[in-house]
């Protein structure tokens, strides 16, 4: 077959072509994909796109200008580069491209992006269960809106003032497990029924001749509220806070919701970046040997491929913790390995894969992990001794690090635990939750952090609880515990 | 199924919103950083961007994290020659590095740094007060004659002649007239051919005739003719000065902090500002005084200090030497004087005159702004006040503050823009 091209130089009827050939064998593979929407922008539009988190659309607030700001610096004086592409979450899936990429780098983000990146958030567990990708542009647009009036109506500075509270707590703004789906008035109908049935069978005259007690008087409501700890605390906030105006309810949602929508990004970002860079390499390389690209197209392809999954050591100045691309993509790619051609070390470790087929297996994989059990259920011995791995403890009681483990055999399994917690929300973001909110007495509310391993938090914490205090109007405190005991003394906003 | 779509030519501007509501945020830390800024510039420079370095932990948003302490392990890339067991010393200073980096992350720089451009530092400059539109088309009057270009004439001296566009002519001529000749020729030519074959040979013969006429007319088409040349033109129009000269004077004398020099410094940066915008060329002279007057550097002006008593008159009399012997003639003349009004016995009286007298005749415009910390005006103010009230190009205010300087050049401004 002829290339599709030559040459760096793209148009909008060349990018087409590339779409079709990339989606014919995307779909040979089995990548089940949202539409998709490619748009070309300039590199100040991506600039804007970077400061809303890639969001087409966002309400307008100080922090967004300043990332805009520090971005825009860092570009300017060449400290960092522009991402090739930026992809939203979204049916269609929209991506945009940079209008300087060459054509060759156009199509490997083609790849990466609109059916990478798209068939990943069409089927990842997460992604399925807290974001409606159909929905989340025209929320969007109403909470810009809904933003500016208020802005219009109350004052900037109020809305501010909101805004920056809830942006402190965006973190604890989710909601970690599904809720109970709303029962359909069919589901609810038929509880009733049973319930009915239920206390008819257990019907029993004799009952009828027992001497009633007489009833006692109604205690005091001297019971906890909320009755079990409350872990989204912007939630609480939006239901129960005693002084907030109904716009300002509605401002907390707004910013609960984004947090929402951004919560699966948060928890798989390997495997996200991951799965999208294996498909980039494995759709254009199967464009290559089709020979619809040519080579100097693939040398391209390659050496952008290389970079974006360079993994820096420990010791290297350049290290900044773990590349997801390269960690995502190597793992992804093991994997096929071990379905493919697996060796008898991968059939000790994971029988049920090797030699099975692979397709089904990353799809297996991409639809039902998030970054943590990805690691922890496929991170192989043989990726560990590639990344030369070790893990390092810090424990406040020695006063040296030790290193715990490192890529041996006695050290696979603490490794792969230890890199799989290092990827979990717990590892980021503390543990704290809503305990207790005195309804009839001060109003006060209280928070507990409960502490692991004697990590305490951040000195930021005094000023999240001011921020907390701001929304909740009455006395805020927030204790910390650890093992059934309280620890130190709380954080506390007076009323 | 997919749809591309070209969205390079859609507004880029999308942040400017939230950048400026940073700037609006955080316009404390840059007006500090703006006045920083304005201490250290030359008022020629002034009007350009600038760098605003915000500590980063003013601009943080906090969220709950992570502090160092307590029990952790951290996973690394590319062990060496670590074994299990090894043990490794903490880095001195705690925090950055090793494993708990993924805490400690994002703290390493601790500044932030951005630009202003030249119309956000010049806002905050002047504390958001809206400058009149300052446009280079207001005149002055005229003063000078000047020879400028205006296009081509038919007559004129050689000298001026303008040879390309005299050829230019010519070859246009000749190409139009050659055509017409052509054309008249091949029809002749045909009609001969026509008469031949007919054996119409007189009529053959008048077409013969006029033909070899039509050829030496080709021939003869001169090269250059009268009506081809052409000269250039020169008209005398009246021009304004493009030159003006600022007078900067200023007491330095103890009791002229560094506050009111600020003051002072915007003060003439504001005239410094109209005027270049009037004129190509703005010279700045720079007068400092106590009880002696000195012209000085820009920097020495603004930033050295110096102790005595203060005569203002001194400095009037420099300024007027330095005017007679440099700008006598051919420049307009600008003055801005700034004082505390700290001046004792007969210094006012005489000041005032000298002013009405000599420096005010020959200036276009002279400003005073008394630096007053209280209430009381100075002795100075009184007798300039009369001055005040029998000359139109004199204005005086009193500032405490910022902005209150604007308002001593809005007479100017409004003046000017008529």
């Amino acid at each position: 077959m002829n290339p599709i091209s030559r040459g760096p130089d793209w148009d909008f009827e060349l990018l087409e072509r590339y779409e079709t050939a990339i989606g014919e064998v995307a779909r040979d593979f089995g990548l089940d994909t949202y539409r998709n929407q490619i748009e070309i922008i300039t590199s100040e539009q991506m600039l804007d796109a970077y400061a809303s988190s890639g969001l087409p659309v966002g309400y307008p607030h100080w922090s967004y200008g300043k990332e805009f700001i520090r971005n825009e610096q860092a570009y300017r004086r060449g400290m960092q580069g522009l991402a090739y592409e930026i992809v939203i979450n979204s049916d269609p899936c929209i991506a945009y491209l940079m209008e300087e990429n060459t054509t060759a780098t156009q199509a490997l983000v083609i790849a990466h992006a609109s059916y990478g990146h798209n068939s990943f958030f069409k089927g990842n567990h997460l992604f399925l269960q807290w974001t409606s990708a159909d929905a989340i542009i025209d929320y969007l647009v109403f909470a810009r809106r809904f933003v500016m009036e208020c802005e219009e109506r109350h004052g900037a500075t109020a809305v501010e003032e909101v805004l920056d509270a809830c942006h402190a707590l965006m973190p604890h703004g989710v909601d970690r497990y599904r809720r109970p789906a709303a029962r359909t008035l069919r589901a609810e109908t038929a509880r009733l029924a049973a319930r009915e049935a239920h206390r008819e069978r257990q019907f029993n005259d004799l009952w009828r001749t027992v001497p009633e007690q007489p009833e006692r008087a109604v205690a005091p409501r001297s019971e906890r509220f909320p009755a079990d700890p409350q872990e989204n605390v912007l939630y609480f906030v939006e239901k129960h806070s005693p002084k907030l105006e109904p716009w300002q309810r509605e401002l907390v949602r707004i910013v609960r919701k984004l947090a929402q929508y951004f919560y699966p990004q948060a928890q798989t970002k390997v495997m996200n970046e991951g799965w999208a860079t294996f498909w980039h390499y494995t759709i254009l390389s199967r464009l290559h040997e089709q020979g619809r690209v040519d080579d100097g197209f693939m040398l391209e392809v390659l050496k952008s491929h290389t970079n974006v999954i360079a993994q820096p050591a420990f010791d290297s100045p350049s290290f900044s913790g773990f590349n997801p691309y390269a960690l995502g993509y190597a793992m992804f790619a093991d994997l096929r390995r071990i379905c493919e051609r697996p060796d008898a070390e991968d059939r000790a470790w994971f029988p049920d894969l090797a030699g099975s087929d692979w397709g089904k297996a990353l799809d297996f994989a991409m639809r039902n992990f998030k970054d943590e059990s990805f690691i922890k259920q496929y991170l192989s011995p043989r990726l560990i001794r590639e990344f030369r791995l070790f893990a390092l403890a810090d424990h406040a009681a020695e006063d040296t690090y030790r290193v715990a483990c490192i890529h041996d055999e006695n050290g696979y399994r603490q490794v792969r635990n230890l890199l799989a917690e290092q990827h979990s929300l717990e590892a980021r973001v503390p543990d704290i939750q809503v305990v207790r909110y005195d309804r009839d007495g001060d109003r006060s509310l209280t928070l507990r952090h409960t502490r692991r391993r004697g990590r305490p938090l951040s000195a930021a914490a005094a000023q999240v609880v001011a921020h907390l205090h701001r929304l909740w109007g009455f006395g805020v405190r927030l204790e910390t515990w650890e093992s059934d005991a309280m620890v130190g003394e709380p954080l506390e906003c007076a009323a | 199924m997919h749809q591309l779509i070209d969205r390079r030519l859609n507004g880029r501007g999308k942040s400017a919103v939230n950048r400026e509501r940073f700037i609006r945020r955080y316009k404390a830390q840059i007006s500090e950083a703006v006045r920083k800024t304005v201490g250290e510039r030359r008022l020629s420079d002034m009007e350009q961007g600038a760098q605003v370095t915000i500590p980063r932990k003013d601009i943080a948003e906090p969220s709950f994290g992570f502090g160092a302490g307590g029990d952790q392990e951290g996973v690394f890339p590319g062990n060496r020659e670590y074994v299990a067991g090894d043990r490794i010393p903490r880095p001195q200073g705690g925090g950055a590095g090793g494993p708990d980096n993924a805490a400690g992350q994002g703290d390493s720089e601790d500044a932030f740094v951005f630009s202003l451009s030249r119309e956000e530092f010049m806002r905050i400059f002047f504390d958001d007060l809206e400058l009149p539109h300052l446009e280079r088309t207001v005149f002055g009057r005229a003063e000078r004659w000047k020879n400028i270009r205006a296009g081509f004439t038919k007559t004129g001296a050689p000298a001026n002649l303008a040879v390309v566009r005299t050829l230019s002519q010519s070859l246009a001529r000749r190409i139009a007239l050659r055509g017409g000749l052509a054309r008249e020729m091949r029809e002749i030519e045909n009609a001969f051919g026509i008469a031949t074959a007919a054996g119409l040979a007189r009529h053959a013969a008048s077409l013969h005739d006029e033909l070899a006429r039509l050829t030496r007319r080709r021939a003869n088409l001169s090269f250059l003719e009268e009506h081809d040349l052409r000269y250039r033109n020169r008209v005398q129009r009246p021009e304004p000065i493009a030159r003006a000269v600022m007078f900067c004077l200023m007491d330095v004398s103890a009791s002229m902090d560094e506050d009111k020099k600020d003051l002072a410094k915007r003060f003439f940066t504001l005239l410094y500002l109209f005027l270049t915008r009037k004129y190509k060329e703005v010279a700045l002279v720079f007068v400092r005084h106590t009880d002696d007057a000195q012209e000085v550097d820009e920097e020495t002006f603004f930033h050295d200090t110096q102790s005595g008593g203060t005569v203002v008159l001194s400095a009037l009399e420099l300024a007027d030497e330095i005017r007679a012997e440099r700008y006598a003639s051919g420049w307009n003349v600008y003055a801005a004087q700034a004082s505390d009004g700290d001046a004792f016995g007969a210094d006012p009286a005489k000041s005032a005159r000298f002013l009405r007298e000599r420096l005010l005749p020959a200036s276009r415009y002279y400003t005073y702004l008394e630096l007053a910390a209280s209430g009381h005006p100075s002795s100075l103010w009184t007798e300039y006040e009369r001055v005040q009230v029998s000359t139109k190009h004199f204005a005086m205010r009193r500032a405490s503050s910022r902005d209150e300087i604007y308002p001593v050049f809005r007479e100017l401004f409004r003046k000017e823009a008529q």
